[in-house]
This record gives C-alpha cells, structure tokens and sequence, in this order.
C-alpha cells in the first residue's frame, strides 16, 4: 500500500468509529455532554451535601475538569484494546496498515472529549473564570493524553490478541484509577509523600493541569509540565515497538 | 511489472489451546512444543502480468492460507515470497461494512481500506455505484439492503481499485446473471491491462473461463501443476493422480 493514503483511511476509520457510537438514537451526540453532566450532578450534590463542604469554590467545575479528562482516558483505552480483536476480519482480510486500527479508536473517543472540553470551558467561563495566554497551553496538555492513550491501547490491543484475559486487567484498571486520580478531590488533600507519584500518572496530571490553568490560572509546577510528556511519549514509543513486533502473527491466533 | 513467486514456502500451524497463557507456560517451562500442521509445504509457483492463476482442492488443503500469504497478512515459515505490485485481496467483500452506516459511507471505509486516496474516491464515487447499480439506495442505511446488494456494492469498490494483482476467494459468482456478465467482463479488461489473478472457487466453469494455468493443493503440496482445463478436469473427475505425483 502506498504511503500517502495512510491519512485518508485514518479519517475515514475515525468518522465510522465516531459515526456508528450515536447513530440511530434521537438525542445523538448530546449523550457526550448527557453523561458527564449527571455524573457532576451527582458528585457534586455527594460532596457538597452529604460530605460537608470542602471549602473548594464552584465544585462542578472542579470535579467535571477530572470527570471529562478520566472519562476519555478509560472509555480510549478500553475501546482501543479491543480495537483489533473486534476488527479481526480487518486483520484477517485486509492487507493494510494494523497500527492504525487502535489509534483511530482512540481519535474517535478524541472527538467525543473535545466535545466535553467545549462544554468545561463553557462552564468554567459561566463560574466567572477568565480566558488568559495559559490556555494556549490546554490543546498541548490533551494532545499528551490522546497520545499516552494511543500508547496504551497498542500495548493492550496486541497483547489481548494472545492473552484474551487483557481487556479485563484493563477494565479492572480503569475503575481503579478512578479512585486514584484526583477526580473529586483535589491535589493539595494528597499526603505529600505521594504527589511525586501521582504525577507520573498522566492522568492525574492532566487533571493536575488542567485545573492549574482554568480554575487556579497558574502555570502548573515545572516538575510536571516534563513528566507528563515524558512518560506519555515514552509509552508512545514503548507502544509502538512492541504492537510492531506482536503483529506479525495477528492473523493467524484471532 | 506485478509479480508473485513462491519458492518453496512452507507454513505452520500450530494447535492452539484456548489458555493460550498457561500453555504458554507449559511449554516454555517444559520445552514441549506443540504438534505443527502444515497448511502449506514446499509451495512453488511464478505469476507473471496478465496471467490468472485458479488454485483449487478439497478444503483445508492450503487453498486460502496460499492467499493469505500472498496478501502479506500472514509470514511463512520458511521459503521466499516475492510480490511486487499492490495487492487487493477480496477474501471476503464487504470486511470492513458497518450495518448502521450509509451505502455512501461504507464505500468511503472500503475504497480507503482498498488503499483509494481521497481523491480518487471521490473521483470514482458515482462510477462506483453506477456499477454496483445502487444509485436509489446509496444514501440508506446498509441493514436495509439485501445480501446481493451488499456484495455488489463491495464488489465494485474492489474493481475500481485498481491493484496490480486481485485475490478473489470463492467470491467470483456475485449478483445476478447481468451483473455477473458485466464483472466477467471488467476482469478480463484488467488481465488485459496486465495485472494479475489468483481465484480460488468451487466451480470448475468459472475457474475455466478466466484463467490459464491451475495448481491442486492437496494437504499443503502441490500435486497438480498445468493447464487450468487439465489440472481442472483431473480434480473433478477425482483421478489418484497425485499418489504418483508427490
């Protein structure tokens, strides 16, 4: 296959994924924006009624910047893994390139997360927050994440492959880092002895980020601002090496 | 020039548990490898441009992993394959449909996967449904048509593909008389224009019409090599030929 149709067949892989989530039900694409609304309604109302207040100023801003950041991540990352398992006749039939079938997954769950991003900055501008030069840094910061995913599902995806058990380790996962990153808690409650950790956590530090820039308008610390591309390219690369090596005998074991 | 050589290709497979994991482990620990099956041992052909290859034998003789191999979607044990020219590989029209999504939208998907750019889909977007003669329903979903419009659909997409060397796999008898008239006919301008064929069918007539030269798998050897009406002939009428020819 010729290298300049690789960008085509990704937007077209992307569009199909993005097109068949919604398609046939009336509200659509507002399911995108549905979802995490309930969910920063019922968060919010836990832990401003029933968990006395914590003092944090307009909680749904805060907890719907971790919900959208969290909800992306495990939504990308359990679709991407199953990316080449469920397109097995793909793999089997098709002679194309196999790398793209999880990425375009994860840039399909991309566009469902720009949607909510649309929705956080507009309620962050509602609370009274304001535009300034940080948030030029935004698209950077969810770019690391989209990659970091990226990473992930093309180790997860090609290991499922050979050990089906994967996309359970996977779901397993992701409801336990629900809990661990900072969702509807924020960074300064963390004991310090574990911010280090947690910052190696792309996750938690996209989240860490993101509220540094909308709702504290500050530079997030520089310890941050290096880890968070460090370890999201690092496992872009990791990702990539090892998919390579383990597609060869795709075919033969789906 | 599109070509594809095969020199003495041979392809494994292994019995495969359905713990792959522990088996895994099991044999890493105990250095027991598991029984190997040969889909394919000792494979040698040549294909040159305008040529059409018809591959047949009963099934599981190696019929489709020969494809599969040539397609590049599986590597061989051992042996060399050489092929230059873009592959298109019908295995199964129609892979990559989705039943939610529009005709329009799954033969943008397709025509991608079949390696068309932007431009040429767009291009060869109304040829492509005047072929498949779907220019009525080309805006409705793809649950609402009928299994002949489907394949005539993916069908379409492959031809006006336009890859150097065309796989098809069982699936040469498509839509009706006329349109299986009008494919016949698309087919033999393509071998014309020097790209090549490899078919894999059941049904000696069409195997006949469309290429020159056949091989007979059988458990993974060639036991036939010749002619498409004599290594054809010979199959059908069951011969123990190959008892000799191994």
């Amino acid at each position: 296959m010729r290298p300049r149709n690789y960008g085509f067949l990704l937007a077209c892989l992307v569009a199909r994924d993005f097109k068949i989530r919604y398609r046939n039900m009336s509200l659509g694409v507002f399911w995108s924006l549905l979802n995490p609304l309930v969910l920063m309604g019922v968060l919010t109302f836990i832990f401003t009624k029933i968990f006395p207040p914590a003092g944090v100023e307009n909680f749904h801003v805060v907890v719907l910047s971790g919900l959208i950041v969290f909800s992306f991540f495990s939504l990308a990352w359990q679709s991407g893994t199953m990316s080449i398992y469920g397109n097995a006749a793909l793999i089997k039939r098709v002679p194309m390139p196999r790398e793209l079938l999880p990425v375009a997954t994860v840039l399909a769950n991309g566009l469902h997360f720009l949607i909510q991003i649309g929705l956080l900055l507009a309620l962050a501008l509602w609370a009274g927050y304001r535009v300034s030069a940080l948030w030029l840094l935004l698209p950077v910061i969810f770019a690391l994440e989209v990659l970091f995913v990226c990473g992930l599902a093309w180790i997860t995806s090609a290991l499922d492959v050979y050990f089906r058990d994967v996309r359970y380790i996977v779901e397993s996962s992701t409801t336990v880092l629900f809990w661990l990153v900072p969702i509807f808690y924020s960074f300064a409650m963390i004991p310090p002895e574990y911010r280090d950790l947690y910052q190696y956590n792309p996750v938690a530090a996209v989240v860490l980020a993101c509220r540094a820039i909308v709702i504290e308008n500050r530079l997030p610390p520089t310890s941050l601002l290096w880890k968070l591309p460090a370890v999201s390219l690092s496992f872009l690369a990791g990702g990539y090496l090892l998919f390579r090596r383990l597609r060869r005998n795709f075919a033969d074991y789906l | 020039m599109p070509r594809v050589r095969f020199d003495r290709v041979t392809k494994i497979y292994r019995r495969q548990s359905r713990q792959f994991f522990w088996r895994f482990l099991v044999e890493r620990l105990g250095r027991r490898r598991a029984e190997p099956i040969y889909a394919l041992r000792d494979v040698c052909f040549e294909v040159g441009p305008g040529r059409a290859l018809a591959i047949i034998g009963r099934n599981g003789a190696g019929k489709s992993t020969l494809l599969s191999l040539v397609a590049g979607l599986t590597v061989p044990e051992s042996g060399a394959i050489d092929v230059e020219g873009r592959v298109l590989a019908l295995l199964e029209l129609g892979s990559g449909f989705h039943p939610d999504l529009t005709g329009a939208e799954n033969l943008r998907v397709n025509a991608a996967l079949c390696g068309l750019t932007r431009r040429e889909t767009d291009e060869r977007f109304d040829e492509i449904v005047e072929f498949a003669e779907l220019a009525d329903f080309i805006d409705e979903p793809l649950r609402t048509y009928s299994q002949g419009m489907i394949l005539r659909l993916a069908f379409s997409v492959a031809i006006h593909a336009e890859a150097d060397i065309l796989l098809l796999d069982e699936m040469i008898a498509v839509g009706d008389m006329d349109f299986q008239r009008k494919s016949f006919r698309r087919i033999r301008e393509m071998k014309q224009e020097g790209r090549i064929l490899l078919c894999v069918s059941h049904v000696p007539e069409i195997l006949k019409e469309l290429c020159e030269e056949a091989i007979w798998l059988e458990s993974g050897r060639i036991v036939l090599r010749g002619l498409a009406e004599e290594v054809i002939d010979a199959y059908a009428s069951g011969a123990p030929l190959y008892e000799g020819r191994l």
